[in-house]
């Protein structure tokens, strides 16, 4: 299975139907509260665990091989850029804590709007360069590699 | 259910699946065409969709000229004798020349990439890969995408592309459903670029039950990319070259960073080194040219990842399995123990869930390694495709009809998992090849190459009804039944699911046959998936949720027919360790010393099938001696 929801923490929010890449989870009708609906089809991707803002998502690892007694929990900052995890082994010999940076800028600044840089010279368009090249490729003068410039020409046949 | 037809029309590019290949073609063509009119169709959400949703811990893709370390040429070598020769060398050197640039952006956006403190680089895994805290890879592309596009439709699953009434063989949309409200939406469009995914979930998994979530690939890559071209008649390449995975058993979470990073080495069940005592026997079936460890062992010339598989899969036959990865002695240093399940958190969270579960502590036990079911994909390390177009400057003749990356229809574009012929892209390759795509469709709308197109409203209605025949058909028959799931007018798409795996596991070299076919199999596998295709006209969906299911079986069903195809077509066994012809057990470069091309008539359903030249890249000294 893989994702399971408990019932006293879920609210109904919503976030874990809005995200999950495999349009599993799904709001019970009766219940008013999020849930799996096709476990099988769960890649434990844990999309919709990060997303809940009340941490009432959880893994529980696939029936066919996997011992229950296990935890791997998350909390993911956008703000602080940071994620955390918890991984508990199910013989109790194994805890731990574990933290990563999820990006290195403030969420979302700084990457370009195209639509308001400088547009490209028609000679640009003529050739084979895209945007912000050849700068980007080394962050020097350098050009774009050519079968030219590296000595290079294409040959029909049987080559190793 | 009523459903609303929603028409957006006027559109220039249509980005149809928006993975790392369609962010980067939606990003990139708002530079080219700033007035022009970008949609993105999505069928999750663009912030956590494609194979890149879970995050990863490596760029596997990145030549490092900046920092001196390699050139394109090198990437395509390796490329060339990772898939035994059989590559686009063109499109490889071509998006290895601009891959750098991608990479270099995302660092900027805010990526974490780690750096090498002594040389100030990268911080390389391997030759080719560079470690990063990728948690957010995704949300990041995304938010690029997002702040190019007009409007990102998410939630709308893109189950037909549009051809043009006015000009033959020429793209003019697309049309999908809306998976929450049902909708019916209409996207006329004077280019599309194709950036929906491979194919997970095509043959029969290891895993039963629950754990047939635990796909290597996505669950959710379900072959559209191949399925929507091939039903336009595009020409595809290379579908034959499926990839099968040796993983962490059940897991299957990722093995780079434990090899190349950490060191681990593979024993068999018994502590024996193994690989060396297959080597002889394959290479007569392979020839000296492609495995030559001596060779290997003095250049560094990889030993072709297929031909690792054999030997794992004949020591197991041979009674000692398992096959274990040797990590007990570098995880006793804390920081490779740390990076080691950073590894699986970043990328594939399943793996460090399960060993938690099973108590598997790779300091204090070396854990099982398996090979999986085959995959069928573009961007990883095997290259199923679309036919496309190569650059101007770089490409032979038989390789270049106008625009880099347009496909053998008009106005479709391609990157990522759709482009034929490039594995070892990944991630930044596929956003690199949907930067490319995205110019050329710009150039190809700036030549007037678009102008008049046409889609009859009498089109739009037969594919509505197409679109929503599943759930028609669940209503009428519905009631014939008191309850349950067994009818005898319609299976389910999970029934669908099952059968067509079963099928192509059994025909087509799955794993419970030991990677094993030949063409009489093929061939009764061919009859197979005709008759299910006539069952597939009656698939039955209950709901929008079993509507978006059945899509993707249908587009399963239509990749998996092509890729038997071109399995029958080539006889030989090209990669021992992807998968056998038992007709044909050896290496035939005589004969298939070519790429394999077909093409699937839209009106008859016929496959056509031709060898296309294999180009390679030569140095222009070694060409003038051999002339």
């Amino acid at each position: 299975m893989p994702t399971f929801v408990y019932m006293t923490r879920c609210d109904g929010c919503g976030h874990c139907v809005d995200i999950c890449p495999s349009d599993i989870m799904h709001i019970d009708t009766t219940y008013r509260r999020a849930y799996n609906i096709e476990p099988n089809m769960c890649w434990e991707c844990y999309s919709c665990v990060k997303a809940c803002p009340q941490n009432a998502i959880d893994v529980r690892g696939y029936a066919d091989f996997a011992p229950l007694g296990h935890s791997v929990r998350v909390v993911r900052d956008e703000e602080k850029g940071v994620i955390a995890w918890r991984i508990k082994f199910r013989n109790g010999k194994k805890d731990m804590s574990l933290l990563a940076p999820i990006t290195t800028k403030p969420w979302g600044t700084c990457i370009p709007q195209l639509a308001n840089v400088a547009g490209p010279s028609q000679e640009q368009r003529n050739s084979q360069l895209l945007y912000n090249e050849p700068k980007y490729i080394r962050m020097d003068d350098g050009g774009l590699h050519t079968l030219e410039s590296n000595g290079l020409v294409m040959k029909e046949g049987v080559y190793y | 259910m009523a459903h609303k037809t929603i028409v957006e029309d006027n559109i220039d590019i249509l980005v149809a699946g928006a993975g790392l290949g369609g962010t980067g073609a939606a990003f990139e063509a708002r530079y080219w065409g700033q007035n022009k009119k970008i949609i993105v169709a999505e069928k999750a959400n663009i912030d956590r969709s494609g194979a890149v949703a879970q995050g990863l811990y490596a760029i596997n893709c990145y030549m490092g000229t900046r920092f001196g370390e390699n050139n394109p040429e090198d990437h395509v070598r390796y490329a060339r004798i990772d898939l035994m020769g059989m590559v686009r060398e063109d499109l490889l050197f071509d998006m290895a020349r601009h891959v750098d640039s991608a990479v270099h952006q995302f660092e900027e956006w805010g990526l974490p990439i780690m750096r090498d403190l002594q040389k100030g680089s990268y911080l390389r895994e391997g030759r080719w890969q560079i470690m990063i805290h990728g948690e957010s890879y995704k949300p990041i592309v995304a938010e690029a995408a997002k702040k190019s596009a007009d409007k990102v439709y998410n939630r709308v699953c893109i189950t037909h592309l549009l051809m043009d009434e006015a000009k033959e063989n020429r793209v003019a949309g697309a049309v999908g459903f809306n998976v929450r409200t049902g909708d019916y939406h209409v996207f006329k469009s004077k280019t599309v670029i194709c950036g929906a995914g491979g194919a997970s979930n095509l043959f029969k998994p290891r895993s039963v039950g629950e754990g047939a979530g635990r796909v290597w690939y996505a669950p959710w890559s379900s072959g559209s990319a191949y399925a929507l071209m091939i039903n336009a008649g595009a020409k595809m390449t290379q579908m034959e070259n499926r990839i099968v995975l040796a993983r962490f058993k059940d897991g299957y979470g990722p093995v780079g960073a434990y090899f190349l990073h950490l060191k681990a080495y593979t024993q068999n069940a018994y502590g024996d080194e193994y690989e060396s005592k297959w080597f002889p026997g394959l290479q007569e079936m392979v020839g000296k040219e492609y495995l030559d460890p001596e060779l290997s062992h003095a250049t560094h010339r990889p030993i072709p990842t297929c031909l690792r598989n054999h030997a794992i899969i004949h020591e197991v036959n041979a009674g000692r399995g398992p096959i274990h990865m040797v990590t007990m002695h570098s995880f006793q240093d804390p920081h490779l123990e740390e990076i080691g399940w950073h590894n699986f958190l970043g990328m594939t969270v399943g793996q460090a869930v399960l060993w938690a579960a099973t108590d598997v502590d790779p300091k204090n036990e070396n854990p099982e390694l398996t090979t999986s079911e085959p995959y069928v994909m573009g961007s990883h390390a095997t290259g199923c495709g679309a036919w496309c177009s190569g650059p101007a400057d770089i490409s032979p003749p038989e390789y270049q009809w106008g625009y880099n990356r347009m496909m053998s229809v008009e106005g479709l574009f391609g990157a990522g998992d759709a482009v034929g012929g490039t594995p070892h892209a990944f991630s930044s390759g596929s956003f690199t090849e949907g930067r490319i795509a995205a110019k050329s469709a710009c150039q190809y709308i700036d030549d007037g190459k678009a102008e008049g197109i046409r889609v009859s409203e009498a089109t739009i209605a037969k594919l509505k009804e197409e679109v929503f025949r599943p759930m028609e058909h669940y209503k009428l028959y519905r009631n014939d039944i008191v309850a349950g799931e067994v009818n005898p007018n319609y299976h389910n798409p999970r029934q669908s699911l099952d059968r067509l795996q079963k099928l192509m596991d059994e025909y087509c070299a799955g794993v419970t046959v030991n990677y094993m076919t030949n063409d009489k199999l093929l061939s009764i596998g061919l009859k197979k998936l005709k008759i299910m295709e006539e069952d597939l006209q009656k698939i039955a969906a209950k709901d929008l949720h079993e509507l978006l299911r059945a899509w993707e079986v249908k587009h399963r069903h239509r990749t998996s027919e092509c890729v038997m195809q071109h399995t029958l077509f080539r006889k030989e066994t090209r990669w021992p360790g992807y998968y056998y012809r038992g007709d044909a057990l050896k290496l035939d470069d005589k004969n298939w010393h070519v790429l394999t091309v077909s093409r699937r008539d839209p009106q008859t359903g016929k496959y056509t099938m031709e060898k296309a030249p294999l180009y390679h890249l030569v140095d222009v000294e070694k060409a003038a001696a051999a002339e």
